[in-house]
């Protein structure tokens, strides 16, 4: 190729700024991954919940009193939502991580493998709030 | 040569904790968060420090404490790790050290926790 | 009695590197029938209105591969997508997103071409057939395992889907890690050891955030996300296996 041709080529870079913001499947994507800010969010109080359990009943019971204060069931109640989602989103791309399915001879279709999963979720979800409920 | 990535070991960790907190999370923030502190279906006695205390002194409920803390916490990082790219933020120990660093940190402070509240 | 002939607005990023210091929009009305295809209606601006528009096409039914472009911000095959859809409103085209801009619709696709010739896109054989020993046979369900990867005609569209690929074109990208999934999934070939390297490589499979687009846009239904994270499965296995029991060679 001549000198002349490659100076008359000059491919144009577009930027990639506000990429997410242009597209809904994209917000949709971001929302999804930032439910891993409410998961770090809610193990950190956990943790703190731990440590201070481990500290004195005095500080343990200064932790249920935040988590009694209302700003803190706003918050919950916003991870809630966040954690319902992550859920839904999860088992929403898992079929897309997976290999394919046999059953019967025939292949299982994504959309049966996310509602198993979330059945699953609802099993489980069940379980923990009849186990809670058997131990008052 | 391409470089082998060590990215196996973040992500397993990230599809353990994500599996995990798929599905107890809902629930986890329900009755802690919500229920219990408002009296919902539970009484707020629930998690009394006696009760909480017998249950983190038992080797199940050890177990499933350190089992949501960390793998919790390892899920949210190597997610965390990967969203700072996409707005921007590009790989690099920094960023590395930031999200798994504070999982590595949470983690230890849990073992330390369980192990505390003695048996 | 004859209908009013519809006419539609199709805006087109224009660029010419021998005059333009960036791309910018040019507006063009198209008369338009049900029938016509978005390239149809660049033909009719190329043909009738300005002779200077570039793009690429070939085949005009969703086969070569050829004319995927962004149309009102999603990447989609002209050929394959109609202006009566987009009436009246109008509708916005521009090059493939992800691909440096060589002049208005045509992108560079260099990077693209390097990378499929970098995964051993062929058989290699586990057992070679001498001429008289017949064909290699497969059954249904092993030719099942990787029939709908085959599909692909590299149109890229999952590139100008793949805000990974978008933020650091070092990624091999959905496409190229079908195809390679495509190979390594068929029970003739014996080379999945030789195209590791490349999978397990941060630019590998690594890089993908199972964002799940690039299968959301796919025209042959490859499901390139399902490729790239099927392999995430099989890289993890080699990483642990290769940690208790390093390979020949110590990579």
């Amino acid at each position: 190729m001549s000198d002349m041709q490659h100076d008359a080529r000059r491919p144009y870079v577009r930027p990639m700024t506000g990429w997410w913001r242009k597209n809904p499947y994209f917000v949709c994507y971001m929302l999804r991954e930032g439910t891993a800010l409410v998961v770090a969010a809610y193990a950190m109080v956990l943790l703190t919940g731990l440590l201070c359990l481990a500290t004195s009943e005095a500080a343990f019971n200064g932790w249920l009193a935040v988590l009694r204060h209302p700003f803190s069931i706003a918050l919950h109640l916003l991870a809630l939502a966040a954690m319902v989602y992550h859920t839904w989103s999860w088992f929403d791309i898992m079929p897309k991580t997976m290999p394919p399915v046999y059953a019967g001879g025939k292949r299982v279709p994504r959309h049966v493998i996310t509602r198993a999963g979330i059945v699953t979720a609802i099993v489980v979800t069940l379980l923990i709030l009849l186990l809670t409920w058997s131990l008052t | 040569m391409m470089k082998r990535s060590n990215a196996p070991i973040f992500w397993a960790l990230f599809g353990a904790g994500g599996m995990l907190s798929a599905l107890t999370g809902p629930a986890l923030v329900f009755i802690t968060g919500l229920a219990v502190p408002l009296g919902l279906m539970f009484a707020p006695e629930m998690m009394s420090y006696e009760r909480t205390l017998g249950f983190a002194q038992h080797i199940a409920g050890k177990f499933f404490i350190l089992a949501v803390i960390v793998l919790y916490l390892w899920h949210a990082a190597h997610r965390i790790y990967k969203s700072l790219h996409d707005v921007g933020i590009h790989p690099s120990p920094a960023s590395r050290m930031a999200c798994y660093g504070t999982a590595m940190a949470g983690s230890l402070l849990a073992v330390y926790g369980v192990l505390a509240v003695g048996f | 009695m004859s209908e009013q002939q519809r006419m539609i607005d199709i805006e087109v990023l224009r660029y010419r590197p021998e005059e333009d210091a960036e791309p910018f929009f040019q507006t063009y009305t198209v008369p338009f029938t049900d029938d016509m295809s978005v390239l149809q209606g660049l033909q009719y601006i190329k043909d009738e209105l300005d002779s200077t528009l570039s793009y690429r096409w070939s085949c005009r039914m969703a086969i070569c591969g050829s004319c995927g472009m962004m149309i009102n911000g999603k990447p989609e095959l002209s050929c394959h997508t109609f202006l009566r859809h987009f009436y009246p409103g109008g509708l916005r085209v521009e090059p493939l997103n992800h691909f440096p801009i060589e002049r208005d619709l045509v992108v560079r696709v260099d990077d693209f071409i390097g990378k499929l010739e970098s995964i051993k896109p062929y058989i290699i054989a586990k057992e070679v057939r001498r001429l008289e020993q017949g064909e290699y046979l497969q059954t249904p369900a092993e030719r099942d395992r990787y029939e709908q990867f085959s599909s692909c005609i590299n149109c890229m569209l999952c590139y100008a889907a793949c805000p990974q690929y978008g933020l650091d074109n070092k990624f091999m990208g959905p496409g190229v890690l079908a195809l390679l999934h495509r190979y390594n999934a068929d029970s003739r070939d014996g080379g999945q050891a030789q195209r590791m390297e490349l999978v397990n490589a941060e630019e590998g499979v690594w890089n993908c955030t199972a964002v799940g687009y690039c299968s959301e846009v796919c025209p042959k239904g490859v499901d390139p996300a399902n490729a790239v994270n099927i392999n995430k499965i099989n890289s993890a296995k080699d990483y642990f296996i290769n940690l208790v029991r390093p390979r020949e060679g110590g990579k």
